[in-house]
């Protein structure tokens, strides 16, 4: 429990620093939000008149306690374009980026963790020459190149998969919103048209994102099977006369865990931005698809609440991967 | 991982006077003990050489649209086939890899200087100088690192150099790790204590003695994280960031193209975006053979 609330004490400072970042991304940096508002035909009054509004007059430290007051009171801004509060859209868009981002995530850790043990297991052999050329070819792939190949191949050529065109096609109608995740809000009210609408929306995204996490787990787990198989415990289990699953699966791959669990907070990192591009390509309703029609649009309240949302939704994942280290290893929880 | 780092990297001492010919023979070495290694490196050498020339020799104008010619698939005139505008794909792509090349060596080179003398600082410093470059780091490692990019390209204004910045600053918690790691190992070495007593200075010791010595270690860093400043930077563009139509850039041309792929007309996104793809490759291979060579220990 203590150990808990001192790694929930070590979140404070880093949610302080991405505040202060996202602050200063609008504040500090060239270009002046009021000569934006005012439109190209500002006279400089008019300008110096939507500052004042703005605050933008006021003194630095002045604007960011009026900055974290407007985010403690849940208001990240309104959209410059559409004049909508950017908090309540991206509310409404962050499911469909969850949903696409888990189901990616868990595509990737299904076939990337028995494949990295295998590999580990037989090295040498086919499955682990597959395993390093799947490693490297998968870092390098840029991750929008990858979701097209897929839309042209099953798709254009073989058929089987929709138009990339969001979450659901023109004929299905959206399930009642109950978590926000189409799948499972679709399970729950038992209307399973819309839940094959939407399954087959959400393949060709999800692997895509899964491709591209596959390498640094299939690598890591390899690596970590690799050197917990070498290790002296392995060999007393083994000379003990456990069969090989008790040995693999009881023995090492709880052990082995633990660095592909730190790992998957690297993941993460690159899956949230990936994310961006997938969403683009198959015109994902999400929070990222939001935020690019924003920057090309200048309009900078939604890049920051975006930007925000997703820094805190990373933070706390790295807390949670943290969390799950205890459940993992005993050894952790008794340190405190 | 830090002593044997120590002994695995060929101390140079304290002259900074390259030995070339023993350059050279590492780099035989290199090609010779891993022939992926070698393909690689024959790749990044056609990559540079199109970096290079590639502007001069593209057999078309990669800006001059041919409205009687487009859309055509791969041909003998058209290696690559052309796009919605009837521009040669192949002149193009030849020609974007001067425009990646520079983003990705420029960001790299920006982040080098940076993130090595902030690292270096950090290491032998120690202290306050420690904490708040330590801090920054943090602060850095706490956005997913594309969406910060996104953020600093928009803050800054939507151009090519805002491109090379925010992807320095996303690599720069990399670049500081390293090189304080191994200024840390360095600062009570032998050579350093004798540079002390010799009656240098703080930084001419740190400029001129541990620099030279960090660097190996820092080459192979550089050669990882290049795969990355392409792919980050044409992600970028791919999203209409930076890079502005008709400019030829892979990034962008794999945008442009997009469209075309849900009709079936692959050619258009697909050859620049199996350029970025080698080019990664051949980056992120690179990488590892530098690093198998420099610090076997991290051998996976």
């Amino acid at each position: 429990m203590l150990t808990i609330a001192k790694r929930l004490l070590t979140v404070i400072p880093t949610l302080i620093g991405v505040v202060i970042v996202t602050f200063l991304l609008t504040r500090v940096l060239p270009g002046d939000p009021a000569v934006y508002f005012a439109g190209p035909a500002a006279t400089p009054q008019s300008i110096a008149e939507i500052r004042k509004s703005l605050g933008l007059d006021r003194p630095l430290p002045d604007q960011f306690a009026h900055y974290v007051n407007d985010l403690a009171h849940g208001n990240f801004g309104n959209s410059l374009s559409t004049g909508r509060p950017v908090a309540t859209e991206i509310s409404s868009r962050l499911p469909a980026s969850a949903e696409l981002t888990l189901s990616g995530l868990i595509l990737a850790i299904v076939i990337a963790v028995p494949l990295g043990i295998f590999a580990a297991v037989k090295q040498g052999s086919f499955i682990d020459h597959l395993c390093r050329v799947i490693a490297t070819a998968g870092v390098s792939l840029p991750v929008f190149f990858t979701g097209l190949l897929l839309v042209y191949i099953f798709y254009f050529n073989l058929g089987w998969s929709p138009a990339p065109i969001g979450r659901l096609d023109a004929f299905a109608t959206a399930p009642p919103d109950i978590t926000g995740f189409y799948l499972i809000d679709s399970l729950i009210t038992g209307n399973f048209e819309t839940f094959r609408a939407s399954l087959s929306q959400l393949v060709l995204p999800a692997v895509t994102l899964a491709v591209f996490s596959l390498a640094p787990i299939t690598r890591m787990t390899r690596a970590s099977m690799l050197a917990i198989l070498a290790s002296e415990f392995i060999r007393t289990a083994r000379a003990s006369g456990l069969n090989d699953r008790t040995v693999i699966l009881t023995y090492a791959f709880r052990n082995a865990m633990l660095p592909v669990v730190t790992t998957l907070g690297m993941v993460f990192s690159f899956l949230l931005g990936a994310n961006v591009l997938v969403e683009k390509v198959f015109a994902w309703p999400g929070i990222g698809s939001y935020a690019v029609e924003a920057l090309l649009q200048s309009d900078f309240a939604p890049v920051q609440g975006f930007v925000l949302t997703m820094a805190v939704l990373y933070v706390a994942l790295n807390l949670l991967i943290d969390m799950l280290y205890g459940v993992i290893d005993p050894r952790v929880r008794l340190e405190a | 991982m830090t002593e044997a780092s120590l002994t695995a990297v060929p101390v140079v001492e304290a002259q900074p006077k390259p030995p070339t010919n023993s350059i050279f023979r590492h780099a035989i070495y290199v090609v010779a003990d891993n022939p992926v290694t070698g393909l690689s490196f024959g790749l990044f050498v056609l990559i540079a050489v199109c970096a290079l020339i590639g502007p001069y020799i593209v057999p078309y104008d990669p800006l001059a649209s041919d409205t009687s010619a487009t859309l055509q698939s791969p041909s003998l005139h058209h290696w690559f086939g052309t796009d919605l505008l009837g521009r040669d794909i192949f002149s193009r792509v030849l020609a974007a890899t001067r425009l990646d090349f520079t983003i990705a060596v420029a960001s790299v080179a920006l982040v080098l200087f940076m993130g090595g003398l902030a690292g270096i600082a950090a290491g032998f410093f120690g202290g306050w100088t420690d904490r708040i470059i330590g801090r920054i780091s943090d602060t850095i490692m706490a956005f997913p690192l594309f969406v910060l990019a996104m953020g600093i390209v928009a803050a800054l204004g939507n151009t090519v150099t805002n491109i090379v910045i925010a992807t320095a600053i996303i690599n720069f918690p990399l670049y500081v790790r390293v090189a304080r790691a191994e200024a840390n190992v360095r600062r009570e070495a032998g050579f350093v204590q004798a540079a002390r007593l010799s009656g240098n200075g703080d930084f001419r010791i740190l400029l001129v003695h541990i620099l030279p010595n960090i660097m190996p270690i820092m080459m192979v860093q550089i050669s990882l994280t290049m795969g990355y400043a392409i792919l980050n930077a044409a992600g970028l563009s791919f999203i209409g960031l930076g890079v502005k139509p008709p400019t030829p850039e892979w990034g962008i041309m794999v945008a442009e193209g997009a469209t075309n792929i849900i009709s079936g007309e692959w050619w258009v996104a697909f050859f620049p975006g199996g350029a970025l793809m080698i080019a990664v490759f051949c980056f992120n291979l690179l990488g590892d053979g530098l690093r198998d060579l420099v610090d076997p220990q991290r051998r996976t």
